[in-house]
């Protein structure tokens, strides 16, 4: 399932976009019921319309531009605003939520020619790493319908690992790309904080959250990446074309197959700790090998900064999460349970009945670190730390041309047994949220399944606005893992 | 009572001039009909951002400029965060620690008003509660861009707090940076009032007032609070830190029983906006484009002229009419000063006095922005240019000053030039000699009895005669010529 091979297909007219979708569409609707990987419903009536819209422009010629993603079903995490459908956030305070707009990287992706047939199964709000906490029910991994998928990007790993969507769209605040695409065994990318426009991403952590792709192969998220990117002036934090590293910045797909010859990667001693599974830590260490065999340098790197991560997110974020999720009242959309005996009353009801529990927590820490008297103890010293950890990474990166680390610590986990070792639950959060934290893009590359058939990922990051590397190194290490 | 130091501090908040709101793109301004001015990102709809208004930015270092303020090159938004149904996101996004403008004062009178600071914000919404216990929320207004202008406590009267809030009025609106009007809520102002014992050091405890929508409200607020708490420490009872109602129909000041408890606003800066960066140069030329202070043009148009500053004083109460001033005042044929002040008298008089009887609001100049504006649509009427021209023709004698008064009647009503309307209505004055000698010579034959009273020397009915000469003349006759003939007339 190449994306590239296949719009080639349909532009020549071998192929056309409603054939394409009609095989599909059964093993959508197959997918869903084994892992509950979308907020219902499915989106099949109007990617049916798409798809024949779609063929008519072609069989109609006249040289009508046909976009890059012709006919090729996609799927998006329902934290992202598509007109016309719902966008729940896998919540019950949106539940019924009727999006009025389309977010401007999914407008992108319809403009190439994408089909979308639904909206993906989330952590509520995207906080979580599991699948576990929506209010729609979990969602199951591909690999092993017992284990979490990873999350919150949970149903858009889920639908790609699948193989009954070509592609999909995910967010990423603290891993909730990465981190799915590792346990499902796909490829999932976090771009550079700004290079994709959240205009129309339902925010968590304002500061921090990115949406990026998921495919099956490194060249097909490569192609999304570069379809989603750009400027957005409705995206006040989204990168200004002057202040692009150079000209060749959005320009991901070029590179792909440039090859790693001469480049040096740096992995972080502090990475390596006990709680990294061993079957992961060798994984690692066969990646370094591959890369050494196509002409590139390995080396230890350190980041002396990072045991602060942690702490830094779990203020960051939450402070953030309490601000945006401020406005889910009742008051202008959504579920509203009324019948308070005042205002207070109404608020309270509603926020109580609509958010899940971890939502709750982490709207109540946002709110305590913000708070009079802790905030310059609590954000603003985090926001300090920030500083300094993305100046710890422009040390590493003076060194080498990207770092190489494990996604996760772990494989994917039975549903409903999270870990208890604090080391494991530690690292499984450091090796994705420092991205986040610095703005740095990363990437995670499907490396192979352990012992037990379990797909592992290897991630690679890379300085500010250098995404296209990302997909350099990924593709050098694509498919060379045995057991692929 | 008396024996009170009084302390006061005014935060007024102004209504920015512009196209559209603050963060997005919605129409900025009044609307009949509730939500009609609204889109996702005022309405705090999920995964909206906001977008800076460039134009506002502009404003507001307009309005800081003008309030002598510091404009902060460098100033950071700031997310203010309190539950309530008019504010969608349940935060404001406004300015904290670093506001886009510092310190500043106003000259009121003989004194100088020191301010603390302004900063930028974006305004709630509207609330209406209905008969049936029900509110309902009108988001046109979300979003809109204030000024928050926060005056330093060193008011130390109810008279110098209006005083001081007309001054502010008079100078954003010759700035055309607000319309400023208190009644229709683009001006609003709270108040914070404390008492302590003359000479003291420490202040006494504050108490706001809110609900003010009237200079003279403020004005009785705080009168009504200086004679509350003067009462509280005679009596020494202790006064409470609190937020006040004025209740203009009861006046008085009411306790807000609601949960008005230090509010904490939890304020961090807004990770969806950059920091605000106004460059030195870009400062400048704003600055270059404004117009004159009020000080500086009276002083340079009184210079021009010729004439005392006094007499400017009347048209300055808006700078439309200042710019209406100038523009007749070019064209006048050889202005000089005498001249130039019934020009004045004109606009200040008659132009007034149509202006204000069909109820027109008072214009504002045209802005950078192209408003059209009502002083265009009197401009259309009657154009500085035409009222000069009457004023030319008065001192030249073509028409008398009373047939002007109806001339000018009819150039507001229609439009036409002085001129036009003179020779339609066959208004010109006659002041031909012969022509007014025909006139009186006809008088004194059919009047041969006043003619003997004058003659037998009852002079006072010489006023007779000029009025049987001004009928006659359809009121054309120059008078003084009618005089002087009919003398020559009747001393023959």
């Amino acid at each position: 399932m190449s994306i590239i091979k296949t719009v080639d297909k349909i532009r020549s007219g071998e192929l056309s976009s409603r054939e394409l979708l009609e095989k599909y569409l059964p093993l959508i609707e197959a997918g869903q019921e084994k892992l509950n990987s979308y907020v219902p419903p499915l989106l099949s009536e109007k990617a049916r319309l798409a798809a024949d819209r779609l063929d008519e422009r072609i069989k109609a010629g006249g040289g009508e531009k046909i976009g890059r993603l012709a006919g090729i079903p996609v799927a998006i995490k329902d934290n992202m605003l598509l007109e016309g459908t719902a966008t729940t956030c896998g919540s019950n305070i949106l539940k019924n939520y009727n999006s009025p707009y389309t977010a401007t990287a999914v407008q992108k992706i319809i403009d190439e020619g994408a089909v979308i047939v639904g909206k993906t199964n989330m952590d509520e709000f995207a906080m979580g790493s599991s699948g576990e906490t929506s209010y729609f029910g979990p969602v199951k991994n591909p690999a092993d319908i017992n284990r979490i998928p990873g999350g919150s990007s949970s149903g858009s790993a889920a639908v790609v690992a699948d193989k009954h969507v070509f592609a999909s769209l995910g967010s990423d605040t603290g891993g909730s790309i990465r981190q799915p695409a590792a346990m499902c065994g796909v490829v999932g990318m976090k771009p550079t904080y700004g290079l994709v426009s959240r205009y129309g991403l339902v925010a968590f952590a304002s500061s921090l959250d990115q949406i990026g792709p998921f495919a099956l192969n490194v060249e097909d998220a490569a192609l999304i990446l570069e379809v989603i990117a750009g400027y957005d002036p409705k995206d006040s934090t989204s990168y200004n074309p002057e202040n692009y590293a150079d000209e060749k910045t959005l320009d991901i797909v070029s590179g792909v197959n440039d090859g790693v010859n001469g480049l040096k990667f740096g992995i972080p001693k502090e990475y390596l700790l006990d709680g990294l599974d061993p079957e992961i830590r060798s994984r690692l260490e066969e990646t370094a090998g591959i890369l050494v065999k196509a002409g590139a340098e390995v080396q230890e790197v350190s980041l002396p900064l990072t045991k602060y991560a942690v702490a830094v997110y779990y203020i960051v974020a939450p402070a953030e999460a309490s601000a945006n999720l401020a406005r889910y009242d009742g008051v202008k959309y959504g579920l509203r349970t009324g019948n308070g005996k005042d205002l207070m009353e109404d608020y309270l009801k509603t926020r109580q009945e609509g958010f899940g529990s971890e939502v709750k927590r982490r709207i109540m820490l946002g709110t305590y670190a913000l708070s009079s008297g802790y905030y310059d103890a609590y954000y603003l010293k985090a926001q300090k730390v920030r500083n300094l950890m993305k100046a710890d990474f422009e040390n590493v990166f003076s060194q080498v041309d990207m770092i190489l680390s494990p996604t996760t610590p772990t494989t994917a986990f039975k549903i409903g047994e999270k870990t208890e070792d604090p080391l494991t639950m530690y690292l499984s959060d450091i090796y994705t949220i420092s991205s986040n934290l610095v703005g740095i893009p990363a990437i995670s590359i499907p490396a192979g399944t352990d012992s037990k058939g379990l797909p592992i990922g290897i991630q690679f990051m890379a300085p500010l606005l250098e995404d296209r590397r990302l997909f350099t190194a990924g593709r050098v290490i694509e498919g060379t893992y045995p057991n692929e | 009572m008396s024996e009170y130091d009084i302390v006061i501090g005014l935060e007024v908040h102004v209504h920015l001039k512009t196209a559209t709101k603050l963060f997005c793109r919605c129409t900025n301004g009044f609307s009949h009909d509730a939500n009609t001015q609204i889109c996702p990102v005022c309405t705090g709809q999920p995964g909206t951002l906001p977008v800076i208004n460039k134009k506002a930015v502009e404003q507001a270092v307009k309005a800081s400029l003008a309030l002598n303020c510091d404009v902060q090159e460098k100033s950071v938004f700031a997310r203010k965060q309190y539950f309530y149904p008019d504010l969608p996101k349940n935060y404001q996004i406004s300015q904290y620690e670093l506001p886009i403008a510092l310190n500043g004062n106003v000259d009121v009178g003989e004194r100088k008003v020191r301010l603390t600071r302004a900063h930028m914000e974006e305004d709630a919404g509207k609330l209406i509660h209905t008969s049936d216990a029900m509110s309902l929320v009108d988001y046109n207004r979300t979003g809109s861009p204030l000024l928050e202008i926060v005056s330093e406590p060193e008011i130390d009267s109810p008279q110098l707090a209006s005083d001081y809030l007309k001054k502010m009025r008079h100078l954003l609106r010759w700035y055309d940076v607000s319309d400023c009007d208190m009644e229709k809520g683009s001006m609003r102002c709270d108040a914070n009032i404390s008492l302590k014992e003359k000479g003291a050091s420490e202040l006494g405890v504050k108490v706001e007032i809110k609900n003010l929508n009237s200079f003279k409200a403020v004005e009785k607020a705080l009168e009504y609070e200086i004679k509350r708490q003067a009462k509280k420490l005679d009596d020494k009872e202790t006064i409470m830190q609190e937020t006040r109602l004025w209740d203009d129909d009861r006046g008085i000041t009411l306790s807000m029983r609601s949960k008005e408890e230090a509010n904490d606003y939890r304020y961090f800066p807004e990770p969806d906006l950059p920091v605000l960066v106004v460059e030195k140069e870009d400062i400048k030329e704003i600055r270059s484009k404004m117009p004159d202070s009020p000080g500086t043009k009276i002083k340079k148009l009184a210079d021009q002229y010729k004439i005392d500053k006094s007499n400017l004083e009347k048209i300055f109460t808006e700078i439309c009419f200042v710019e209406y001033f100038e523009h007749a005042a070019k064209s006048l044929k050889n202005p000089d000063p005498e001249k130039v002040i019934k020009l004045i008298n004109w606009i200040s008089g008659e132009l007034f006095a149509v202006i204000n009887s069909e109820g027109r609001e008072l214009p504002s100049k045209i802005s950078d922005n192209g408003f059209v504006t009502e002083i265009n649509s009197i401009q259309a009427l009657l154009t500085p240019e035409k009222l000069a021209r009457l004023v030319d023709l008065i001192e030249e004698g073509t028409i008398s000053g009373k047939m002007a008064k109806d001339v000018f009647s009819e150039m507001w009503a229609s439009g036409k030039s002085p001129e036009d309307i003179i020779e339609e209505k066959g208004l010109k004055q006659i002041t031909s000699g012969d022509e007014i000698e025909d006139i009186c010579r006809k008088a004194v034959q059919e009047n041969p009895e006043i003619v003997e009273k004058y003659k037998s020397g009852k002079e006072g009915v010489l006023g007779a005669l000029v009025g049987a000469v001004m009928k006659e003349s359809k009121g054309q006759a120059n008078p003084k010529i009618v005089n002087q003939k009919l003398l020559e007339l009747l001393a023959e």
